[in-house]
């Protein structure tokens, strides 16, 4: 199954749904021919692309857009958080080589503000499929919501045999107790099952968990990895700032002030993800190797990390 | 154009033009701009040339309007209302936070589209809902009004290159061309001229009217009616502050919050008696 064909499939049973490009159409080369007049390619014009979706939805349409991830986030911006964000309309953006995908392209194709900036907008939807498989297991479930939403389109296939998505619920991978729990946003979920295969040789215990979203958050999966590890380790391949490793932080402030006095032991949180610089651009093994994002690395840094922990867990509190 | 529906609104357009004198105190309004536009406004709602009006207002083939330029929503909101959309009395919670007529259009105030306020994304949002109506079948039509000033936007352009390509012939653009930008003249600023070449290279079928003259606004809307196969737009040379000589042609008078007593004095010059004695100063925002 592709992309193409589950969102084509999708269209024949929703004649409500409409499909805009701003001439992205690696995903969907063949939709034309499929949906007739449903199909709009707008060309090279995110801005435009955008506020027709909005104007589209005003009258009843699912409209589902695609750009590339940087283009459609950043210069369509205030479209997407005006025409809308504002007016709450179920407009359904989809944002090809997102993060590390866009390999050798350079730092103008690199999204990696991305998830912060759709984040920024009240009641959008964030979506971050893992994989090819997994991302196509979403679809439907995302453009049923009533919600505006960004899916951050992973076309990379993996092999994986993912769990049936369920709106608003993360897939647990691996699951041990204790140990190093790693929540993943993204692609380098692959990178991580090899760290965790190594570090478990180690006798590290780990657990994996597939976040899917980050709005919806499963705020229970997340409350289980941060009672349960040792050690909660956030990956994405976004900037630490406004991404899954925010998402975790805020989540636990917010749950540390509510348990004020509650001496409940909450694992401390790191951070795996690209620290304030774009990326070196070439193919992904070597993009993976520079930015010390593929699995070696990821077990070096868990590595490192538990012999810091001591150090980070201050101000948190402690298991007792 | 038959002469009682120009009397009708040319009355019309005094009325109006008295409601956005009145919304411009108690925090004030984008009055120049409203004034500019005023007659435009009134001439879509109450020609009968658009299937708009209260009635229209949940049928799905109605004609629909988009206030692109949000700044000049005085204009609509008093049109709206006139025309029974909702109560005229509603005017008085102009800025008030319990009700929605702000600065800037909001959708959920009977009549009003859509959001607007940031220039530039209108004819976008129009040409969504122009595409839908092409694809259902429907012979409406969707008119974005525009500013001149905000002709400086590039999505505007942009947005032109798309409706052309896709021969969008529901569309029309209404320029409300009084040369002026927020706090100077268009042509000192970005020069716009020759604006109707401009249009035309993006494709649009363009007329040139006078926006004050109910008549040449006919003349203009009758022409774009016969043509087909790509978007329209009338440009419509409109005076800022047009009505009240004390405001018209000024720079500091776009955004102006007067008091009720310069209020008071503004509408009897705008009935044709003596210029306003005004000492709020020119309050330019932005």
């Amino acid at each position: 199954m592709t992309y193409e064909k589950v969102l084509e499939q999708y269209c024949q049973r929703h004649l409500e749904a409409i499909v805009l490009t701003a001439e992205n159409r690696a995903l969907i080369r063949n939709l034309p021919f499929a949906l007739g007049p449903r199909f709009i390619d707008t060309g090279i014009t995110e801005q435009t692309m955008v506020g027709m979706a909005a104007g589209l939805a005003t009258q009843g349409h699912k409209v589902i857009c695609h750009a590339l991830a940087t283009f459609l986030t950043m210069r369509a911006f205030e479209f997407i958080r005006t025409d809308v964000g504002i007016a709450g309309l179920p407009v359904k953006f989809t944002g090809y080589i997102p993060g590390l995908l866009s390999e050798a392209n350079g730092p103008t194709h690199q999204a990696l503000e991305d998830m912060a900036l759709m984040l920024g907008i009240p009641e959008m939807e964030v979506y971050c499929p893992a994989d090819l498989e997994d991302m196509l297991l979403m679809c439907e479930a995302v453009w049923n919501s009533p919600k505006p939403s960004y899916l951050r389109a992973v076309h990379l296939p993996s092999g994986l045999s993912h769990v049936t998505y369920q709106y608003g619920k993360a897939e647990w991978i691996l699951q041990n107790s204790g140990g190093v729990t790693f929540l993943v946003a993204g692609f380098l979920l692959g990178e991580v099952l090899k760290a965790a295969d190594i570090l478990g040789r180690k006798g590290i215990s780990c657990s994996v968990v597939n976040m899917r979203s980050l709005r919806p958050l499963d705020e229970g999966t997340v409350e289980k990895a941060f009672r349960q590890s040792d050690m909660v380790v956030a990956v994405e391949d976004h900037f630490r700032y406004g991404g899954l490793y925010t998402v975790l932080s805020h989540w636990l402030t917010e749950h540390s002030r509510r348990l004020d006095g509650d001496p409940q032991y909450w694992a401390p949180l790191f951070s795996m993800s690209l620290e304030g610089k774009w990326f070196t651009p070439t193919l992904l093994p070597q993009v993976l190797e520079r930015e010390r994002l593929g699995a070696i690395y990821l077990v070096e840094r868990v590595e490192q990390f538990l012999a810091k922990k001591s150090h980070r867990q201050a101000g948190i509190p402690q298991k007792r | 154009m038959d002469e009682h529906r120009h009397l009708d609104m040319q009355a019309l357009a005094l009325r109006v033009r008295e409601h956005i004198l009145r919304m411009s105190t108690g925090g004030g309004c984008f009055t120049g701009a409203s004034l500019s536009c005023a007659d435009i406004i009134v001439y879509l709602y109450a020609s009968g040339r658009f299937r708009l009006g209260p009635a229209y207002i949940n049928d799905p083939d109605r004609d629909r309007v988009f206030l692109s330029k949000g700044h000049d929503v005085p204009a609509l909101y008093a049109t709206l209302a006139e025309l029974g959309f909702f109560p005229v009395e509603r005017l008085k919670n102009h800025l008030h936070p319990l009700d929605h007529l702000y600065w800037h259009p909001n959708r959920q105030v009977p009549g009003v589209e859509f959001f607007s306020g940031s220039l530039g994304h209108l004819p976008a949002v129009g040409l969504g809902v122009a595409y839908h109506l092409k694809l259902k079948g429907s012979k409406s039509h969707v008119i974005v009004v525009v500013g001149d000033g905000e002709l400086n936007e590039g999505s505007v352009w942009e947005c032109l290159l798309v409706a052309s390509a896709y021969r969008m012939d529901n569309l029309i653009f209404v320029v409300d061309r009084n040369a002026f930008q927020a706090n100077m003249r268009t042509e000192e600023l970005i020069p716009l001229e020759p604006l109707e070449d401009k249009w035309k290279a993006f494709g649009c079928h363009v007329v040139r009217v006078n926006g004050h003259d109910f008549t040449d606004l006919d003349r203009g809307f009758s022409e774009l009616e016969k043509v087909t196969g790509r978007p329209k737009a009338i440009i419509c040379d409109t005076v800022r502050g047009k009505g009240v000589p004390s405001l018209q042609e000024r720079a500091d008078r776009w955004f102006c919050n007067f008091t009720a007593e310069e209020v008071e004095d503004l509408i009897k010059e705008l009935r044709g008696h003596a210029a306003a004695q005004l000492r709020t100063p020119g309050d330019v925002v932005r």
